[in-house]
């Protein structure tokens, strides 16, 4: 029997919704007109899987939705999908993205353009639900393009941009963005949700060309290779990492003349910069507090400002080398930990030391490591973290070789 | 400009699993209210409370603001120290709220700032209300809105217009934020056009009792609970938890207050055959030199399965919360005046003490002592 589906309701106006950010990001799925999406359980990515289960029993939605057995056989059935050219939608947190692990790495290697979302939550044990950047992080060198978003309208906009920046032909490479539990994932706020229309013009359909696993195009992906091609193999990876920055601008671009959102540059977001000497750097939602912060303390006279890093991969290191040597010191907030790592600092702590190692100019950069597990970044300890960054902007480079450790119980 | 005029945190709580979906469309309505109304905001669950245990205590706030600006002033901190209005969604949560969390017990009015609310949906006046909280250290309006704990399930939720009836109640105190039209227009759209929904709305409106509280009214009864988390210093490495000695109940977390019911026990009837102690998935039973089963209050969540189980008829007898003023265990009572004792177990319970007739007894023991041998 064939089952008539519903046609989904396009709207042809912009509309608003009370949405989270898993919400925002099935809204996104239905807008890309997604062909297949896995699933299997686990918080905070679970969130996505409600609201995607809800617009398909609802009838706005048609994708494929399969329910996996495990989060490794969710990422291949994805993977699988994508090579024969569906577009596809996957996603996991915490130690379900470990579980995934061997198919995140293989997904990279095959140069296929899945695009997923890693709900970041703290790896057990002990087991834990809130925030950490740690999983997302696990798969930096793997040929993943990272984004992290600030908001839910980001997290549904970063998910339309990252189809058509993985699916690219100069990138093919896949993405996973970062959302942080609970925070982003579970708090409803106000998203504007674009027109069917709008989406169209800034997304082109998925063509794989001729990488397509088809019978009509017989071909055979992922032999096994030797030391004679592998590094090729490698290179070709590299140069496609490469490509994704210009990639990613040409759609920023587009993104902002079509749906005018998206700030001055894809790569970094900057809050009360033009005359600060200080500022800190992270990612995803503690830009918050430290907003709030610094509305706080630049009535007292602080010259202090924000910097978001938007996509850790590619990282932008043409901007962030650009914009961080204009100030005299940076702390940069980690919301993961690199133990036994240079200084015993976070990983964005030394990704930011090592881009601006070679400039003549460079501000003295210090290591915070905060909010981790989804504990709030306070006032108190957003204070703090602007006060040591002062300090060390007084002190001198050296002060710069430490991490400290914010809002945790001595 | 006072704060309350920038934006306004209300907080929902609520029993983990049963009232989850409630909570979370009192707090989804008030946004989209406010909304009508031109503000912005936001609706979030307390995350840590997660996955909430049944009836465990749990939390769900709603944020609304004048503009973007003054919400991320007042989101810089996501769970709000401070709330301009708390409800609690079912009236036994006034005796405390202990949540998953490890935070000890805390008086249900802890965060409302000083001339702040308490909703409190009941049956009961607001007085047999007040007399149940603790005594207030700041004042507030307690506003009763007339009806039942909503009780329902993870899937399931029980449309009996409690979230409309609550909206209706904020519209009453909140006007500013959430004006009565914008209540029901709001409403309008989250029932479909259902038009008893806006009659909630207005009922809630109109029928919530308010009664100020002063500063000392209320009761100080209940025990003080607080647990001061050790730093990393102190802990022992290995993520270890300490295992309880024989007889020894945990100190830091005692989740009776997830009781919406207690059992009381007729100890004359009991016939000391362990079901209750057995079956209990607390192990809150302890067992009297007699051979009695105690229920330890400090320790039992109310779950009623001891009740379920007795298999004599009114022994384990399921009681609301609020008639207790105490937390004491109660063989000693018996021990001392079987008479007093007995006479409490009536006026509580609603049963009578005397045991059934001699042939009932023996009826019901004969079908359970031959149920496995034919």
């Amino acid at each position: 029997m064939v089952v008539e589906l519903k046609l989904r309701e396009h709207s042809d106006v912009e509309t608003e919704q009370l949405a989270t950010g898993c919400e925002a990001i099935a809204e996104a799925i239905r807008l890309a007109d997604v062909d297949v999406m896995a699933a299997y359980p686990i918080r905070p990515y679970d969130g996505v899987m409600q609201a995607a289960a809800k617009l398909i029993a609802n009838g706005k939605m048609d994708v494929e939705y399969i329910v996996a057995d495990g989060e490794h056989s969710q990422f291949e059935i994805v993977k699988h999908a994508c090579a024969v050219g569906s577009r596809v939608f996957v996603g996991s947190s915490g130690v379900g993205w470990f579980y995934a692990f061997e198919a995140i790495a293989v997904t990279a290697g095959l140069r296929l353009p899945v695009v997923a979302i890693c709900g970041n939550r703290a790896l057990d044990d002990p087991g834990a639900f809130g925030t950490e950047h740690n999983d997302s992080l696990a798969v930096r060198d793997l040929g993943w393009l990272l984004p992290w978003a600030e908001t839910a309208q980001e997290a549904l906009d970063l998910a339309l941009m990252a189809w058509r920046v993985a699916e690219d032909k100069r990138v093919s490479l896949p993405i996973a963005i970062g959302l942080d539990g609970a925070f982003l994932t579970h708090s409803q706020h106000i998203v504007k949700i674009p027109t069917q229309e709008a989406v169209n013009r800034f997304l082109p359909k998925f063509d794989l060309g001729d990488r397509l696993l088809h019978p009509d195009n017989p071909i055979t992906i992922a032999p096994q290779v030797d030391q004679d091609w592998l590094m090729e193999i490698r290179r070709q990876n590299d140069h496609a990492m490469r490509q994704a920055l210009g990639v990613i601008r040409e759609a920023h671009a587009d993104f902002k003349k079509i749906f005018g959102r998206g700030g001055d540059s894809p790569f970094l977001d900057e809050y009360m910069t033009d005359d600060a000497e200080v500022v800190v750097i992270g990612q995803g939602t503690l830009s918050l507090p430290m907003k709030v912060a610094i509305r706080r303390l630049r009535k007292e006279g602080h010259k202090i400002g924000l910097v978001r890093l938007k996509w850790f991969r590619p990282f932008p290191t043409e901007e962030v080398v650009k914009t961080l040597s204009r100030f005299k010191a940076v702390g940069v907030i980690d919301r993961d930990y690199s133990f036994g790592s240079p200084f015993y600092g976070g990983v964005l702590y030394n990704e930011i030391r090592s881009a601006l190692y070679s400039q003549q100019k460079r501000p003295v950069i210090v290591g915070f490591i905060a909010g981790l597990g989804g504990r709030e970044i306070e006032q108190p300890m957003a204070t703090e973290i602007f006060e040591k960054t002062e300090a060390a902007a007084k002190a001198g480079p050296s002060a710069g070789d430490t991490c400290h450790w914010i809002g945790v119980r001595e | 400009m006072a704060e309350q005029d920038k934006s306004i945190s209300i907080e929902v709580v609520y029993r983990g699993i049963f009232q989850k979906t409630l909570a979370q469309r009192i707090c989804r309505s008030v946004v989209l209210a406010a909304r009508k109304d031109g503000h912005t905001g936001t609706a979030f669950a307390r995350y840590g409370d997660s996955p909430e245990r049944n009836g465990v205590p749990a939390k769900q706030f709603a944020v609304v603001a004048a503009d973007e600006i003054e919400l991320e002033a007042s989101m810089a901190k996501y769970e709000p120290a401070v709330v301009d209005v708390s409800i609690a969604v079912d009236d036994t949560l006034v005796k405390g709220v202990e949540s998953w969390a490890w935070y000890g017990r805390q008086p249900i009015w802890k965060p409302v700032r000083a001339n702040g609310w308490l909703l409190v949906t009941s049956e009961k006046t607001p007085d047999a209300v007040l007399a149940q909280t603790d005594k207030a250290e700041r004042p507030y309006t307690l506003g009763i809105v007339p009806g039942g704990a909503s009780f329902a399930g993870l899937w399931v939720f029980k449309d009996d217009h409690t979230d409309y009836r609550i909206l209706g109640a904020l519209a009453k105190i909140l006007p500013q934020w959430i004006s009565l039209e914008n209540a029901k227009a709001a409403t309008n759209e989250l029932a479909k056009g259902n038009e008893s929904a806006i009659a909630s709305v207005q009922a809630g409106y109109d029928s919530t009792a308010m009664r100020p509280v002063r500063i000392g009214e209320g009761t100080s009864g209940h025990e003080v609970l607080q647990f001061k988390k050790p730093g990393w210093t102190t802990m022992r490495p290995g993520i270890i938890v300490e295992a309880r000695k024989p007889g020894e109940r945990n100190p830091y977390y005692k989740k009776y207050g997830a009781r919406t019911m207690r059992p009381v026990v007729n100890f004359d009837t009991c016939i000391k055959c362990t079901m209750c102690w057995l079956d209990c998935p607390d192990e809150c039973f302890e067992v009297t030199p007699e051979g009695h089963y105690e229920v330890v209050y400090s320790a039992c969540i109310g779950c009623g399965i001891c009740a379920q189980v007795c298999p004599v008829k009114d022994c384990i007898v399921m009681v609301d919360e609020l008639k207790f003023t105490d937390n004491v265990d109660k063989w000693q009572m018996w021990k001392q005046d079987k008479p007093a004792y007995n006479a409490w177990f009536e006026k509580m319970s609603g049963v009578s003490a005397a045991p059934p007739p001699k042939a009932a007894r023996a009826t019901d023991a004969g079908a359970a002592a031959s149920g496995g041998d034919e």
